[in-house]
């Protein structure tokens, strides 16, 4: 036994760090004010993408995920066995399109520059675009196709990941809030306190999502996460008709932007269970969950524009939750340069269930003193485009 | 003032008169094709019966109140008005009409025309007083085969009596629990079918503690006590056995019904072994009680009771301003019940207040039905022991056919979890409706439901985790969410078999 370690929250984050860190040997609890898998990551969607990343920090990070999630998916499925459902791992591949004239251009562009940073993403005419997908409208500008991007069922690898976690002795213990910091004289975290008393910990990892601003507040260091709302839409069972994950090339904008004014881009893509998931906007408009038709209403347009002939299908279903926002784009992932004792996993915003896994490697690679696949440092508390928001007065 | 009212069953009807008595311009919505609610369906005027009134309870009542709301120029009727999603909005709308109180934060969302049409037309209403009267469908615990054709709701197979005059079945049983069994039986006999037993699984000692404590409470306070005699008198005329702890636990057939299995059940209403007796049938109507339709209260932020009702006070008022409830979905107490809150939630939302002479008698008979839900619920209320009757195949979710072992199976392997991983580990309640059938027995089997707080297959731990949040109340087509784009070409239906059918849409 090397390390006791407390995980707050039990998201796919926290779970993904959960089983890493058991399986390095480490004795871990893990910490959720709710039950295991009900933050986030039961509120998105279960995307694996390269395709919306451009060259820099973020997509090696997604790059890493994406080479990583294939293993654990087959360790997962061997581990657990047939009872356990499946998470559902596809390599499934994106289609991204620019539906205007000036849009074409900054998709192609923005495609080259992936190549360049080893993403396969490949230019196709419109008439392959068309066999990719025979549905999609006919009256776009240009098309790119991106074969590594992939997909999990995001509830189900949370809990694989905890029942994993499980399997090398964690213990996951729901309906605990974590409220404050345990510090010895030195004033190092040494445990965190709860609504189920006293927890004592070598390591606190503040894997808590959207929340974990507020939380890192608790345990009395600044971090500027912020909720950034999105929502989806689901429609009924209907025949196979989407194949890819095909979304417009507004996309990029609205990823990259920190608005607080809505934005939707269309992310049209099928499940295994023979619904259609229709995403999804971007608001930051704080913990606010109340229904806003207005967002609704842009989704549905966007997606009429891929594909026309989901104007006939029903939605039956609308959820959304708050996507874990970092101010300058970037999760942050390490030890605290503040306080000793307390660790980061939170800020993946719209990308948190594929860069789970990569995570959680590189807080063990660094927890344990071992070399990283790749580098760490832009994720590191410490960085440069971070402290300006660290400084901030809450 | 403009008077928002959804929902023209009992209560809405009589919230809508009351509201233009106190002088407020009155919209009402409803979904269904006809005014009525569950309670006053009926065949279509192009079809009118004789019989309407020996069917109906109150049925001059209903025309009554019916024509004078439709010859009334200040009260518009909308049928075939779905309200598909309410928005709160904090700020308040422009342009408001002479508001003495703060307009409801609300602004209601609807579809008007035919639900499976192409051209239905958006409306949107921002009210100054919201009345909710949405009324609540009965809720059916799987068994054994309750998936076969042939096997209804109750209250689907007294729709099909009422509103089209045609019995289920030649040879009905109809099991379950509650006072609303008797009149469904009264409705299926009216229309021709035999009626082999009614088998009410809670037993006489909890009807005596129930029910009998206070009977002059439902005879002085309504007709309900008449009532309640009127369709034994029905049963005895027609020989019609009730019995009382006792459940159907099991339908067997192949292509449909062909009998079922009864068996005494303990005060818990677990299956006593030995006690199985199998009787051939061609239809059994089933109902354990009522889910009140409150995705559109929830959606409005009102508070909803542990027992799952919309709270309210004496005005009707829900915890929103300017937001009133009435009917079923505060409370399970029959159409006296609904009507009389009705009358005060319309008077109310119209500005008038509960201590008002015109409600006097209204407010009065209100305080003798409160209560009745509570004595309904003690009396008939679901016991955690009917898991017991079901088998690894049972179906759970109908709409996603999960089977009550794959259920179980997941959950141990979980170990822990919550409502919304559990249905997104399961898929139990994500399909066409949304949980409305299932949802109520899935967090009763994780051990989310109000009765079942130990014991469950996992520890929900007062986690308010609810299957009644349902922000898109009822299905949109994606064109007419994008605005007024018609649908190109229509989707396939729903997959699975809806072979228990609901008595509403
Ligand atoms: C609409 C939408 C679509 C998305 N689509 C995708 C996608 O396609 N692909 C993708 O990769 N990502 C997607 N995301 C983002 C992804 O869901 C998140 O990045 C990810 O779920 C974050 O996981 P997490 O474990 O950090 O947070 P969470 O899942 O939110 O977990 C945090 C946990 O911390 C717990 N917690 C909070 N406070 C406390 C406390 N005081 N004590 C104890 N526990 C506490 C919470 O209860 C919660 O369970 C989407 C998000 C949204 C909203
Ligand atoms: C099987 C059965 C037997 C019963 N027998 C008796 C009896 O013998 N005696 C007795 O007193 N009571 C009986 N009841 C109860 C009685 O039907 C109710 O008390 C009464 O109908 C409740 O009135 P309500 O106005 O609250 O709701 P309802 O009558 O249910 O009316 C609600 C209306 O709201 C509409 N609606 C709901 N949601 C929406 C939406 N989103 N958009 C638009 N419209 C919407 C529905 O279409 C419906 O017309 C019985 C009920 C059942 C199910």
């Amino acid at each position: 036994m090397i390390s006791d370690i407390v995980v707050v929250g039990a998201g796919i984050v926290g779970a993904a760090c959960a089983r890493a860190f058991a399986q390095s040997g480490c004795r871990v609890v893990v910490l959720d004010r709710d039950a295991p898998a009900s933050g986030t990551s039961a509120k998105g969607e279960g995307n694996l993408l390269v395709s919306d990343k451009g060259p820099g920090a973020e997509l090696r990070l997604a790059q890493y995920a994406a080479s990583l999630w294939p293993g654990v998916a087959a360790e997962l499925a061997e581990e657990l066995g047939a009872e356990f459902p499946a998470i559902e791992y596809e390599r499934k591949g994106g289609l991204v399109v620019a539906t205007t004239g000036e849009g074409a251009r900054p998709l192609l562009d923005f495609a080259a520059s992936q190549r360049d940073a080893g993403v396969d993403a490949r230019a196709v005419s419109i008439a392959e675009a068309l066999e990719l997908e025979p549905h999609l409208n006919p009256d776009m500008t240009a098309a790119v196709h991106y074969p590594d991007d992939a997909q999990v069922q995001p509830v189900i690898a949370t809990e694989a990941l905890l029942a994993s976690a499980r399997n090398h002795g964690a213990d996951i213990r729901p309906f605990v809030a974590v409220t404050g910091a345990l510090r010895d004289a030195t004033g190092r975290i040494t445990g965190v306190s709860t609504t189920a008393g006293a927890v004592p910990a070598g390591a606190v990892i503040l894997a808590a999502g959207p929340w974990s601003g507020e939380v890192s507040a608790m345990l009395g260091e600044r971090l500027p996460v912020r909720p950034r709302r999105g929502n989806v839409l689901v429609t009924t069972r209907m025949p196979h008709r989407v194949f890819h994950k095909v979304y417009d090339g507004d996309y990029f904008g609205a990823t990259q932007s920190s608005d607080a004014a809505l934005q939707t881009s269309s992310v049209v893509e099928s499940t295994a269970a023979g619904t259609v998931l229709i995403g999804s906007s971007r608001e930051q408009v704080g913990f606010d969950e109340r229904l806003r038709v207005a967002a609704l209403r842009e989704i549905a347009a966007k997606a009429l524009r891929l594909f026309p002939f989901l104007a006939g299908a029903s939605i039956m279903r609308s959820y959304g939750g708050f996507r874990p926002f970092m101010p300058d784009h970037l999760p942050v992932i390490g030890a605290d340069h503040r306080t000793a004792g307390l660790w980061h996993a939170s800020g993946h915003e719209g990308a948190g269930i594929g860069l789970s896994l990569a995570t959680a490697e590189l807080l063990v690679a660094e927890f344990l003193g071992r070399a990283a696949a790749i580098d760490a440092a832009p994720f590191r508390p410490d960085r440069a485009s971070l402290a300006p928001y660290l400084d901030e007065v809450a | 003032m403009k008077v928002v009212i959804v929902g023209a069953g009992p209560a809405g009807l009589a919230a809508a008169l009351a509201a233009r008595a106190h002088g407020a311009s009155v919209t009402l919505l409803d979904a269904a094709d006809e005014p009525g609610g569950q309670y006053w369906r009926h065949l279509p005027p192009e079809r009118p019966s004789a019989n309407e009134r020996i069917l109906h309870h109150g049925w001059q009542r209903f025309t009554a109140m019916r024509r004078a709301l439709e010859a009334d120029a200040g009260c518009e009727i909308v049928m075939g008005a779905q309200v598909w999603a309410i928005e709160r909005s904090d700020a308040p709308a422009q342009a408001r009409t002479e508001a003495p109180m703060p307009a409801a934060p609300v602004v209601v969302h609807v579809l008007v025309g035919p639900p499976d049409g192409t051209g239905r037309a958006g409306r949107t209403f921002r009210p100054d007083a919201l009345v909710l009267a949405t009324g609540a469908h009965d809720r059916t615990l799987p068994f054994p085969g309750w998936d076969l054709p042939g096997v209804f709701t109750a209250g689907a197979a007294q729709a099909f009596a009422k509103g089209e005059r045609v019995a289920v079945g030649q040879r009905v049983v109809i099991a379950g629990a509650g006072p609303f069994l008797l009149p469904v039986a009264a409705s299926l006999v009216a229309t021709g079918a035999r009626v082999l037993g009614v088998f009410e699984a809670s037993r006489i000692a909890g009807l005596v503690r129930g029910w009998l404590p206070k009977p002059w409470q439902l005879i002085g306070a309504a007709k309900k006590g008449g009532e309640l005699a009127g369709y034994v008198g029905t049963h005895l005329r027609h020989r019609i056995p009730y019995a009382t702890g006792r459940a159907v636990i099991a339908a067997h057939g192949t292509d449909r019904v062909e009998a079922v299995t009864v068996a005494r059940v303990d005060a818990n209403w677990r299956p006593v072994p030995g006690t199985e007796q199998r009787i051939a049938a061609d239809a059994v109507c089933v109902s354990h009680g009522f889910t009140p339709r409150l995705e559109l209260p929830i959606a409005a932020g009102c508070a909803i009771s542990s027992s799952r009702f919309v709270e309210v006070d004496e005005a009707q008022q829900s915890s929103v301003a300017g937001v009133y409830a009435a009917g079923e979905i505060t409370g399970i107490g029959g159409v006296d019940a609904a009507l009389v809150e009705g009358e005060l939630a319309g008077h109310c939302a119209a500005g008038g207040s509960p201590g008002d002479p015109e409600v006097r008698r209204a407010a009065k008979a209100r305080t003798t039905f409160t209560g009745f839900a509570a004595r309904i619920e003690a009396a008939h209320g679901i016991r955690r022991g009917w898991t017991a009757w079901l088998d690894d195949d049972t179906l759970v979710c109908r709409c996603e056919e999960v089977p009550y072992g794959r259920f179980r199976e997941t959950a141990a392997q979980t170990c822990g979890s919550g409502l919304r991983s559990m249905k997104l580990t399961t898929r139990a309640g994500l399909g066409i409706c949304q949980g409305r059938v299932c949802g109520g027995t899935v967090e009763e089997l994780i051990g989310g439901g109000p009765e079942t707080a130990a014991g469950g297959l996992l520890d929900q731990r007062g986690v308010a985790a609810t299957t009644d949040r349902r922000p898109i109340a009822s299905p949109v087509r994606l064109g007419e969410l994008a605005g007024g784009i018609g649908p190109t070409e229509p989707t396939e239906p729903h997959l699975s078999k809806p072979t228990v059918q609901k008595g509403h849409q």
